[in-house]
């Protein structure tokens, strides 16, 4: 954690991260607007501070500062839950495959193979176009696709440190699976799992964005980055703002992650440091 | 070699059985049969009508039955019908696959003209501030939604004649120099994500080789710093490269389809869309058919020239 502080690429991602935890925690209580509100009188109003309007309207008369505060929360809460599903599952197939080999390390790495062979937004709009067009099935998805990457690292992290003289030590003193695989394996695999975590955080809000966009995620009238660039397209020459802002808050937060995530693996990393 | 490309070429053959399997599957697990989706909703058919119905068409049969035999056909080219147009789809997706090859193609090459170059650059430390620079861009590069890049593009250049494609698409055939105006910021667009990541890899990667042994004794026996880094250096730091790029591809393919719809441009994404939006379901299944197969040959062309360009690849496997 100490080390995580001092790495100033972590700490501005990091920082990055909570004002947008912050601005969707506030988006519950209080809002500049009413986000869902149309008013017919202020359709493609540019910003000004003086109507209050500081990111202007949308073509319904809708105010984009609160519509993107508002989506914030919903775009985290999909990429957090998507990741939270797909890393736990992704790991435990890939742990199991891993520790046990043989057979059963054949048939989860053939299954995840299968999966790989779909590009992955191309897997999320066909699931969304099965499940149908939910808020929870966006989770469904994305969560879907990331189980194949967090199986593959988290399967390569087992090997890695399988033969290694002290899970050896482990089972000669007398310790059962279960012990190794909690008290060895698991704290040892952890670090390159977090990392790849927060990397599938920005491609989750990617996804989540890109789902929106094309009509297959989060449903309007509620708010969501995605959509609302969608709904922009009709009007981004007339009203250009209706498009830019949605944008900036979708690149920052996934700018965010990815500082994080770099970050991180320059800690986790001693061959990359030494290269700096 | 030629052991090695059969090797590969055979372990498709399970994953693009799995791939079908999965697709099979996925779409009968969509609530309601495709045969009240092909009744539409204004027909009424009473449960006995739709049991009789499902018997003609020989729906009531085992699902593995149904499989084998959808793969039979499959395998024999015959894609099925449209549910909406009553059209064989196989016909319609290649019509639309030129465009989606041609754009992802396009965009690749961009981004390894863009990344590669840039990567270098960084990697040398010519100016300690031109690599900030170029490590913040990629930043940037890697966290920008294509789409909204693209509705960007559009708004800032939509006053340039010929520039941004709007419902006039001419194709590569009928007028080459049109065509790949009209497709570069629509390329560039999908591409720029990549090139960033195609940067990064290449920064690190010649970062490591450069520390070599091998680079110190080639600079030391009197070659030129161009030489060794071209020659030496970059030979073996577009190793990790190739694999990102091949891994990649299919992001590429992902891109094309968000923004083929931004551009408006008649590609797979935009048919594969339109399917989607129309409940088209056999229509999907062979778009989402074509695309994975697809990848799947891009990756294993990937392999091959991976072990055209490193002969260690090719002999470990020879000698097993």
């Amino acid at each position: 954690m100490t080390r995580l502080l001092k790495n100033p690429i972590a700490v501005i991602g990091l920082a990055i991260i909570l004002c947008y935890i912050v601005m969707a925690i506030i988006s519950q209580f209080w809002l500049p607007f009413d986000p869902l509100q149309m008013e017919v009188s202020r359709i493609l109003e540019a910003p000004s501070v003086v109507t209050g309007h500081v990111f202007g309207t949308d073509e319904f008369g809708r105010d984009v500062l609160s519509r993107i505060m508002k989506g914030a929360g919903i775009s985290i809460v999909i990429a957090i839950s998507a990741t939270a599903i797909g890393s736990c599952i992704g790991t435990l197939m890939g742990v199991w495959a891993g520790f046990l080999g043989g057979a059963w390390d054949h048939w989860i790495m053939r299954g995840m193979d299968i999966l790989f062979s779909f590009p992955s937004l191309l897997l999320a709009i066909f699931i969304m176009a099965v499940l149908g067009e939910k808020t929870y099935n966006v989770i469904v998805a994305i969560s879907i696709v990331y189980i194949p990457q967090f199986a593959r690292v988290s399967r390569g992290a087992v090997l890695a440190i399988k033969g290694s003289e002290f899970i050896r030590a482990a089972f000669s003193s007398g310790a059962d699976r279960r012990y190794v695989l909690s008290r060895h394996i698991m704290p040892n695999i952890m670090m390159p799992i977090i990392v790849q975590c927060s990397l599938s955080l920005s491609v989750a809000i990617l996804l989540e964005s890109a789902l929106s966009f094309l009509g297959l995620g989060v449903q309007p009238p509620q708010p969501s980055w995605g959509n609302m660039l969608s709904s922009a397209r009709k009007v981004m020459l007339l009203a250009p703002w209706t498009a830019i802002y949605p944008g900036f808050a979708i690149m920052g937060i996934v700018l965010g992650f990815n500082l994080l995530g770099d970050g991180l693996r320059d800690i986790l990393d001693p061959r990359l440091r030494n290269l700096k | 070699m030629g052991r090695y490309i059969v090797q590969r070429v055979l372990s498709l053959i399970p994953v693009l059985l799995g791939v079908s399997i999965i697709v099979f599957f996925l779409v009968r697990l969509i609530p309601g049969s495709a045969l009240q989706m092909y009744l539409g909703t204004q027909v009424e058919a009473t449960p006995e009508q739709m049991e009789e119905l499902r018997r003609i068409f020989g729906e009531d049969r085992p699902i593995p039955i149904l499989y084998f035999e959808w793969l039979g056909r499959l395998l024999q080219g015959d894609f099925g019908y449209s549910l909406r147009t009553g059209r064989k789809v196989l016909p319609d997706i290649l019509q639309r696959l030129p465009l989606s090859f041609e754009l992802t193609l396009y965009a690749l090459t961009l981004s390894l003209l863009i990344g590669i170059p840039l990567g270098i650059l960084a990697a040398i430390k010519l100016n300690p501030v031109l690599d900030v620079l170029i490590r913040i861009s990629g930043l940037f590069g890697l966290s920008l939604p294509q789409f909204w890049l693209a509705s960007l593009m559009v708004i800032a250049f939509s006053g340039f004649q010929g520039w941004i494609p709007m419902g006039n698409y001419v194709g590569f055939l009928d007028a080459p120099f049109q065509n790949l105006r009209m497709l570069f910021f629509p390329a560039l667009a999908i591409g720029v994500g990549l090139s960033a990541v195609i940067m990064r890899y290449t920064r690190n990667s010649m970062l490591e080789v450069i520390q070599m042994d091998y680079i110190r004794t080639a600079r030391a026996k009197g070659l030129s710093k161009r030489v060794v880094l071209i020659r030496h250096a970059l030979r073996n730091a577009i190793l990790p490269v190739i694999t990102v790029v091949g891994f990649n591809t299919g992001y590429l393919l992902g891109g094309a389809i968000v923004i083929e719809e931004v551009f408006a441009l008649p590609g797979m994404g935009r048919l594969a869309l339109y399917a989607i939006y129309q409940r088209d379901y056999s229509l999907i299944q062979g778009i989402v058919l074509v695309i994975a197969t697809l990848f799947v040959l891009v990756n294993l062309i990937t392999d091959l020239i991976y072990a055209v360009i490193d002969p260690r690849i090719r002999l470990a496997t020879g000698e097993n």
